[in-house]
């Protein structure tokens, strides 16, 4: 024992699983039912865990907990904050105001507040026009008088020069006191409504997290545990809870980046496809240096277009509880799906649908239900069945890899063992001991990132220059976000040179990521 | 005529990023720009060039600038109209009429927002049939018209007259200006009799831009090719299927130039193609030997969804299909190809039409 114990824990939609890691190893797992409260289905996997293992919450020296409570209440649209979205751009900007593309009834629950305001900047920094204090404490007061109760504020080019956003929090913060306040240059990336959507958002997430946070903590200081709490980011990085208070939006995508990221320590690569076979679905992503790759295109979030970056996951709907239909000639598995019914109704667990699960019961592959009520089922059809089950996984696997050499490929999930031990594009098939709780584990093994995203003039001569100054930025926000100072290293650099712009101006991307500075190493 | 409405604008949008061949802008903004504009003042008229009168006064409206810049600093709405206003003031005439100067990209749905905020009908024409980098780039300059006088406009209410001695020169003076004004502008040029705009534009290119965002949508849903689908609308044929596996970039006078590899699968495994890309792409290099280059299209479409992949979206590892597709036959002619061809582009090879 080290005494530097993690916990993580993953509050899933079904399931919360928990796992407790020493070092690299894993030592203990469990999985209870998410309930609606969070909070008490954490307070029994935590209890779980104490019965298995018997370890000492004392012991414990972090806790990470990844959520989609967040995510679920804006799909819901219940629970959020209303909110004013105000923006810095006037004379430009007018013909979108803030809240321009979002569903109507998404904009109704957080009251519809959209006020523009002057200022902002252009590409080069200089100011689009002045900033107007009276202008905006009468915004502020209108806002107040319409019910807003979180401010959002976006600023043209804001991630160039965010003058605009802190001087409107420092009024805000006059005008109506304790109010939560969210601004865009610290939340999204270049592109104005993306970045501002993400901010309402944001804004709208507040009480509620303010809530589950405080919720969280208590849980965890209640179960005995004194350690410090993080949750996942998209990113598959981590934050304290009280960034968390601050930026629950960035809880969003954290599900499967978890999920991946979990895989790939279980089986100890960087650089692999994870296969993800659940009930109904296949997801297959894809990890570079350790994080998944993202997928290119801008993402809608519950019909509002946001400019955050997703894991980039290709899915094929074959699960464990895939109907089976068809004849050895033209065997038919999925898309339809009994799904979490697999218990009741695949034939192994005394049902009448033929499911995926029961081919590989009656091929010997797994030993799970009564296998002898799939005994009579033809072993030319049930070949066939799961070779074409390979063939359109191994085909997945293939669109997402990133070059012609074959790629390690990591099987994880309740259904995995439909993954064939040889996949078309796969140099090997690996099947993690503890995969059913990738995701606890992807929390628990998440370190602190930091991030630089803006658009650099790059003179001739001048680009490694300009390239070192912004990776400095990114370590230097890494370690500021509580990463140990050393183990802190770029994972991702991208240079876009920019259409039509004087300068050579080119948006440069870093991102860095360090160990968690866990207690002890300070005193070291 | 028939009239367009906010429900026809995603299909044209998508339709218009597929003609704008990787360049053009991104037509989202341009999109919720006509939407907006079309819910305050109702659906925009679309006229068959060849039921205007043919004294009608047909002004284009544009934007020009960078389309990062675009994507940040939002328009106001009031610079569309100023630089009409403008241009018409130049003129000493009324506009009856707007077009689109480029249906690739984000100025095919730019003159919807101009259309409903004045209450203009539109002719379903454009400029080129497609997109290209430089404003003297437009069939019309083949026909001896002038592009100006011209009115560039921002959102400060700030508006430019110019009279150049060439297109080029209009070009140039415009690009200053609009850098001054922050990388963003509206122009209106080009003013054209309805007389003109027959002989002179690119035919039913709006339609057009409908046709193809509507093929891929339902081919898509209906788990049919997509990209055949473009193929067969565009007149063209799928060259090309494979990964992404690398993009050199840089920038040169402001212009984005990179090459593009493709790696082959399916049918193609084993070959590469290669594109030159200057904002648009410009020519397509299979295993050696010259596939397509400008002024034809080379369209790179997502093998999946079919969407339409802009230069700025390359990345490594997407999986994309390369369609080819006959420009205006036109700009096949040597004028044309002095305009628009290889050569001007800095090519040496021969054009060879696809």
């Amino acid at each position: 024992m080290t005494g530097l114990l993690r916990l993580g824990i993953d509050v899933g939609g079904t399931n919360t699983d928990a796992v407790l890691i020493d070092g690299q190893r894993v030592v203990a797992a469990t999985k209870t039912s998410t309930t609606s409260d969070v909070t008490s289905g954490i307070v029994a996997a935590i209890a779980d865990l104490e019965t298995s293992s018997g370890f000492d919450p004392a012991q414990v020296s972090a806790v990470m907990i990844g959520t989609t409570h967040f995510i679920n209440a804006l799909v819901e649209g219940t629970r959020l904050t209303p909110t004013a979205a105000i923006r810095f751009g006037l004379p430009a900007t007018s013909a979108l105001p803030p809240l321009v593309d979002w569903p109507d009834r998404l904009r109704a629950v957080i009251g519809g507040h959209s006020y523009l305001c002057h200022g902002g900047h252009e590409y080069d920094g200089s100011q689009i026009a002045d900033f107007d204090e009276r202008e905006l404490r009468e915004v502020v007061d209108k806002a107040l008088q319409a019910g807003a109760r979180s401010f959002a504020v976006s600023s043209v080019f804001s991630p160039v020069n965010a003058e605009f956003e802190l001087r409107a929090a420092q009024v805000i913060a006059e005008v109506a006191p304790g109010a939560p306040i969210s601004l865009s240059h610290d939340i999204g990336r270049m592109g104005l409504l993306g970045r501002e959507n993400a901010t309402v958002i944001n804004a709208a997430l507040r009480d509620l997290a303010d809530q589950v946070t405080t919720g969280l903590s208590q849980t965890v200081t209640s179960a005995g545990i004194a350690a410090p709490v993080f949750l996942s980011q998209n990113d598959g990085t981590l934050m304290d809870v009280d960034y968390a208070r601050r930026y629950p939006v960035a809880t969003f995508a954290s599900g499967p980046t978890n999920s991946m990221r979990g895989a790939a320590f279980l089986s100890q690569q960087l650089d692999c496809a994870v296969v993800d076979v659940g009930g109904t679905t296949t997801d297959v992503g894809i990890l570079q240096s350790g994080f998944p790759r993202e997928a290119s295109s801008d993402v809608a979030v519950a019909g509002v277009q946001t400019n955050f970056r997703m894991p980039d996951v290709l899915s094929v709907g074959i699960g464990g509880g895939s109907l089976v239909d068809g004849d050895a000639a033209a065997p038919l598995v999925g898309p339809q799906s009994v799904g979490y019914r697999l218990t009741e109704q695949a034939l192994v667990f005394g049902g009448d649908r033929l499911t995926a699960t029961d081919l590989a019961v009656a091929a010997g592959l797994a030993d799970i239900g009564d296998r002898d009520r799939v005994a009579h089922l033809d072993a030319a059809f049930v070949r066939a069945a799961l070779d074409g089950i390979g063939e359109r996984m191994g085909e997945i696997v293939d669109r997402m890899r990133i070059s012609a050499d074959p790629v390690p490929v990591v099987a994880v999930g309740g259904g995995s063992i439909l993954v064939p031990d040889e996949l078309v594009g796969a140099s090997s098939v690996m099947r993690p001991e503890h995969h059913a709780v990738a995701n606890a584990i992807g929390a628990a093994i998440a370190e602190v990132g930091g991030e630089v995203d803006r658009v650099f003039s790059v003179s001739p001569g001048q680009r490694e220059a300009v390239l070192d100054e912004a990776r400095q930025e990114a370590v230097d926000r890494a370690t500021a976000a509580g990463a140990r100072p050393g183990s802190v290293r770029v994972v991702d650099i991208e240079e876009v040179p920019l259409a039509y712009l004087p300068g050579n101006a080119t948006r440069i991307r870093v991102k860095a990521v360090g160990e968690l500075s866990l207690g002890g190493d300070h005193h070291a | 005529m028939r009239e367009i409405t906010v429900d026809d604008l995603p299909d044209i949008a998508r339709g218009a990023a597929v003609l704008g061949t990787g360049g053009g802008g991104d037509p989202y903004i341009g999109r919720l720009l006509a939407q907006e504009a079309m819910r305050r003042h109702g659906p925009v008229p679309l006229v068959d060039p060849m039921d205007l009168p043919d004294d009608a006064v047909v002004i284009p409206t544009a934007v020009m600038g960078a389309p990062t810049v675009m994507l940040e600093k939002l328009p106001s709405g009031t610079e569309l109209v100023t630089a009409l206003r403008a241009l018409e003031d130049l003129i000493g005439k009324r506009a009856t009429h707007t077009v689109s100067i480029e249906a690739g990209g984000l100025n095919s749905v730019i003159p919807f927002a101009t259309a409903a905020e004045v209450g203009l009908p539109m002719v379903d024409a454009d400029g080129m049939g497609r997109a290209f980098p430089e404003l003297q780039m437009l069939m019309p300059t083949l026909g001896g018209i002038s592009a100006t006088p011209m009115a560039i406009a921002d959102e400060r209410g700030n508006a430019i007259s110019m009279t150049t001695l060439d297109n080029a020169w209009a070009e140039r003076f415009a690009r200053t200006a609009t850098i001054e004004m922050g990388c963003s502008s509206a122009v209106s040029l080009y003013a054209l009799t309805g007389k003109q705009t027959k002989e002179f534009m690119v035919h039913g290119t709006i339609s057009l831009t409908q046709r193809i965002g509507v093929a891929i949508r339902e081919a898509a849903a209906a788990h049919r090719d997509p990209v055949a689908a473009t193929a067969e609308v565009l007149g063209g044929r799928r060259v090309f299927r494979g990964k992404l596996v690398d993009v050199r970039r840089g920038t040169e006078g402001g212009f984005a130039r990179g090459e593009v590899r493709l790696e082959g699968l399916g049918e193609d495994l084993g070959s590469h193609l290669d594109i030159a890309v200057q904002n648009e792409n410009l020519v397509a290099v299979r295993d050696g030997v010259v596939l397509a280059s400008v002024p034809d299209l080379i369209c790179v479409l997502d093998t999946d969804t079919g969407e339409p992949v802009t230069t700025e979206m390359l990345r490594y590892g997407l999986r994309v299909s390369v369609v080819v597709a006959p420009c205006d036959p036109r700009w096949r002619s040597p004028e044309g190809l002095a305009l628009t061809g290889p050569a001007y582009f800095g090519y040496d090879h021969e054009y060879v039409p696809v």
